[in-house]
């Protein structure tokens, strides 16, 4: 373990200074520089593309910076070729698993080291150097399970105790809060605390303000690839970090349903679930009318997106019917919820929303093919023609519809997911986390469509992580352990939604 | 905008109006190397590029392409079948057992010619059907499955036939390739007909466009509604029949159905379709790319015999070709063949 000065006056853990990197004609990064004192957690913020990932990944030793330089603890950084002087400085923890999914725990930690000096692997000695690991940074894992059936909470601490063994005190955490459920975030942070406490230090990457202001002491903004500000976060503000990130005066715009006018009293109704269940939830019943946004909120494993997906059909009832304009629908079939007018914006754009590497084009029309033209035809003209169209509509910033959809940033990845969407002119969206990973601006843009097809006339059910999303809800509906708790009408308090998602009592 | 112009994903803004245009140009990467082997050709041999010698060519490519189109379709939905080339000699062999007499080593049934033709298809969409039955809805591995069944039929045909040879009485089978018309058998015809018909289909149906969502991210083809299994296990049925009437156009360029029809050009198939730049990953690739794949090696293969290599050398020579071709192509096109 190497020695840690005493004080924050003390050599920071990295310094970069005046880092540029171009790809191309492209500016990726020009003159950051970044300071990051011993035991702190430094939280580096910026919209998508702002530069965070190419900082990260000069800063552990991915690629080179082409201008300025980096020091760990006063040593400038060894060249790219020693990757294990790397290791011993600095790692990072992807939100995409960096294991062998189907190795042990313990093998998985001393990876390409498992027999230490000696020729043979010593299991016995092996799983015990990893419990002992395991056990010096309190990490509650047990050594012989497959990485694979790790939680992500468990797999990222993994990652981070093998980080450590290398001698790393330095950890950069790229989004680690994306895929936990709040508790699992609570645990998360308390063990970064303590981690803290023994004199670790970590570059905190996330997309969410409150745990900035929650779990770091000094926060780096970046924005079109260039610093903007560096502050203890007791100083700034969480407006006036907004306006950092996204460069306008003005903290994010949502419309509060409370804001706009009642929903007419005779509104046409629009989907009836009637005592839907299914795997992870049960009994759930609620009425969707024109020009209603109903929202669902609750843990990760409360089942609200179980019983979304269930209504477009991408899983299969167990028990109860969904209605779309009074008729009942196929269960578990897609196609038909299509034909019955909803469209669908999936839980996972990466997964099941896009394919990343065909075009705009491609990907804006795949739910629509069916009606491009007679007979099935679903020219390259016709499909073009649709994506341009739907570039506009949506401000989708690409170069052309024939661009792969890889290309594109997440927010605009995103607003191509719900572009076709809302291809088919459906009676009733259903979004599943239609902001997830995206930047402030599009998370803003998105959210204004949703506005928008609402006033058309559309019914929208949202299904969110993000209290911003459900503020355009008329009700939101709180799901717990599979079953619909509360109800808040638009204009609740975040506190008060908060704590029945989480089931505590507010006192 | 200005967070596009630091974007170094998004790089390629500046140049937005060539995308299209080059996109045409990366389908026929291979004309060139097509050239370049027709003229070393022209160069050993004065008869090389006579127009009976291109003809050969075509003709022998015809059988071959068919089959590199079934194979195609299937791997453009991101799966794909070894069988193919069994059942490019399983269906004839069985089509033409139940025709011809007992004395030609038929089965003895003497069912009309065009009931044999019919059967030489039912029995490849049937290979399909159990294929896209066992891959799709069992969901076992396309590999193993392909392969088993692969030895299957091979097993069968030379069981049934006891290892022998049909050639007697063949002539409904054999039609397809020795029927001209202006001066290229209809198999030839057939085979620019169906690469042009399933060509356009791609591009232009959206069934086509479903196969390469499919092969392109399955899970993200169901969330947008198309009918995944039934489309993937649908195109293995296609594949098959294809085979069948590759074998066809297979027999009639030989003139005769030996035991062995289609033994070991598996290897022909996939190398012509990813020499051709589809990738064996799905959702990537053309039929132009395909056919242009399956020219260059028939003509590679003619090559070889006007050179008059050494025919016990040939299979390896053969494949060492496809071995470069392969390199070749993969630093042309540019993107990892995986």
């Amino acid at each position: 373990m190497s020695a840690l000065p005493a004080g924050s006056a003390a050599v920071p853990v990295v310094s970069a200074q005046g880092v540029g990197k171009r790809y191309g004609p492209t500016v990726a990064l020009s003159d950051v520089s970044l300071t990051v004192h011993p035991g702190e957690s430094h939280a580096l913020v910026g919209r998508n593309g702002a530069g965070k990932s190419t900082l990260v990944s000069i800063l552990t030793g991915l690629s080179k910076t082409d201008t300025g330089h980096v020091e760990f603890g006063g040593v400038p950084a060894p060249p790219l070729s020693k990757q294990d002087d790397w290791k011993r400085a600095v790692a990072c923890v992807y939100q995409h698993a960096m294991v062998v999914p189907q190795l042990t725990v313990a093998e998985n930690l001393f990876l390409n080291r498992q027999s230490g000096r000696g020729f043979a692997i010593g299991w016995q000695r092996l799983r015990r150097q990893a419990r002992e690991l395991l056990d010096s940074w309190d990490v509650g894992v047990d050594v012989d399970t497959p990485a694979g059936e790790l939680s992500v909470e468990d797999r990222q601490f993994v990652e981070i105790a093998r980080a450590l063994s290398y001698g790393a005190r330095f950890i950069v955490l790229d989004e680690p809060t994306a895929q936990l459920d709040s508790q699992a975030i609570d645990r998360l942070f308390a063990r970064m605390r303590q981690m803290q406490a023994n004199g670790v230090t970590f570059l905190f990457i996330s997309h969410h303000l409150h745990e900035v202001y929650e779990v770091c002491q000094a926060v780096t903004v970046l924005r079109d690839a260039k610093h903007i500000l560096t502050a203890p976060v007791a100083e700034v503000g969480r407006a006036e970090l907004i306006d950092a990130m996204t460069g306008e005066q003005g903290g994010l715009s949502v419309r509060d349903a409370s804001t706009r006018e009642a929903l007419d009293a005779d509104a046409d109704e629009v989907l009836a679930v009637d005592g839907l269940s299914g795997d992870g939830f049960s009994g759930v019943t609620f009425r969707i009318h024109r020009g209603e946004v109903i929202g669902l909120a609750g843990s990760n494993a409360s089942g609200k997106h179980q019983v979304a997906e269930t209504v477009y059909g991408l899983r299969s009832p167990s028990s109860g019917t969904v209605r779309v304009d009074g008729k009942p629908l196929k269960p578990g079939d897609i196609p038909a919820a299509i034909r019955a007018g909803i469209g669908c914006v999936p839980r996972d754009r990466h997964h099941e929303g896009l394919v990343l590497e065909h075009s705009i084009a491609d990907n804006a029309t795949l739910s629509i093919l069916d009606r491009m033209g007679k007979g099935g035809l679903a020219a390259p003209a016709a499909r073009y023609g649709r994506a341009v169209q739907a570039l506009r509509d949506y401000d989708i910033v690409a170069a052309d519809a024939d661009q792969p959809v890889s290309d594109l940033s997440g927010g605009n990845q995103q607003k191509v997911v719900l572009a076709r969407a809302l291809a088919g002119d459906p009676r009733l969206v259903v979004l599943i986390n239609p902001t997830a990973g995206v930047d402030v601006k599009s998370k803003e843009a998105l959210l204004a469509v949703v506005d928008r097809v609402r006033a058309e006339g559309k019914a929208v059910l949202i299904v969110s992580d993000e209290l911003d999303d459900l503020r355009l809800s008329d009700r939101v509906l709180v799901l717990r352990a599979g079953a619909v708790v509360a109800e808040h009408r638009a204009g609740w308090s975040d506190g008060d939604l908060v704590a029945d998602i989480e089931g505590v009592e507010r006192g | 905008m200005t967070e596009l112009m630091t974007d170094p994903k998004t790089s390629s803004f500046a140049a937005p109006p060539k995308r299209r245009k080059f996109r045409w140009l990366r389908e026929l990467a291979l004309v060139p190397a097509l050239i370049v082997v027709l003229i070393i050709g022209g160069l050993i041999s004065d008869t090389f590029l006579t127009f009976g010698s291109i003809v050969g060519i075509l003709s022998a490519s015809a059988a071959l392409s068919m089959v590199v189109l079934g194979e195609s379709l299937v791997l453009l939905t991101g799966k794909f079948d070894l069988s193919l080339e069994s059942t490019m000699g399983m269906a004839p062999a069985l089509g033409a057992m139940l025709v011809i007499p007992v004395a030609s080593s038929g089965f003895g049934t003497e069912i009309p010619g065009f009931a044999g033709i019919l059967a030489v298809l039912v029995a490849g969409a049937a290979v399909g059907f159990v294929n896209g039955f066992l891959i799709v809805k069992l969901k076992l591995n396309a590999f193993i499955v392909t392969l088993a069944m692969l030895t299957v039929l091979r097993g069968t045909q030379i069981g049934s036939t006891q290892g022998k040879t049909l050639f007697d009485q063949l002539d409904v089978f054999t039609a397809l390739a020795t029927t001209t018309f202006i001066g290229l058998p209809m198999s030839v015809w057939l085979a620019a007909a169906l690469f042009a018909a399933f060509g356009l289909g791609l591009r232009y149906h959206r069934i086509g466009r479903s196969l390469y969502a499919i092969g392109g991210n399955r899970e993200a083809a169901r969330a947008a509604g198309i009918r995944v299994d039934r489309i993937s296990w649908g195109v293995f049925v296609v594949a098959g029949v294809l085979a069948a009437l590759g074998g066809l156009a297979y027999t009639g360029y030989v003139g005769a159905l030996g035991a062995d029809q289609g033994d070991g050009l598996i290897l022909q198939v996939f190398a012509a379709a990813v020499i051709g730049g589809v990738s064996l990953d799905g959702g990537k690739g053309t039929l132009v790319g395909a056919l242009t794949g399956v020219l260059l090696l028939q003509t590679v293969t003619n090559l070889l015999q006007v050179a008059q290599v050494p025919p016990e050398w040939l299979k390896a020579i053969y494949g060492v070709i496809i071995l470069v071709a392969l390199i070749i192509s993969r630093y042309a096109g540019g993107k990892a063949q995986t």
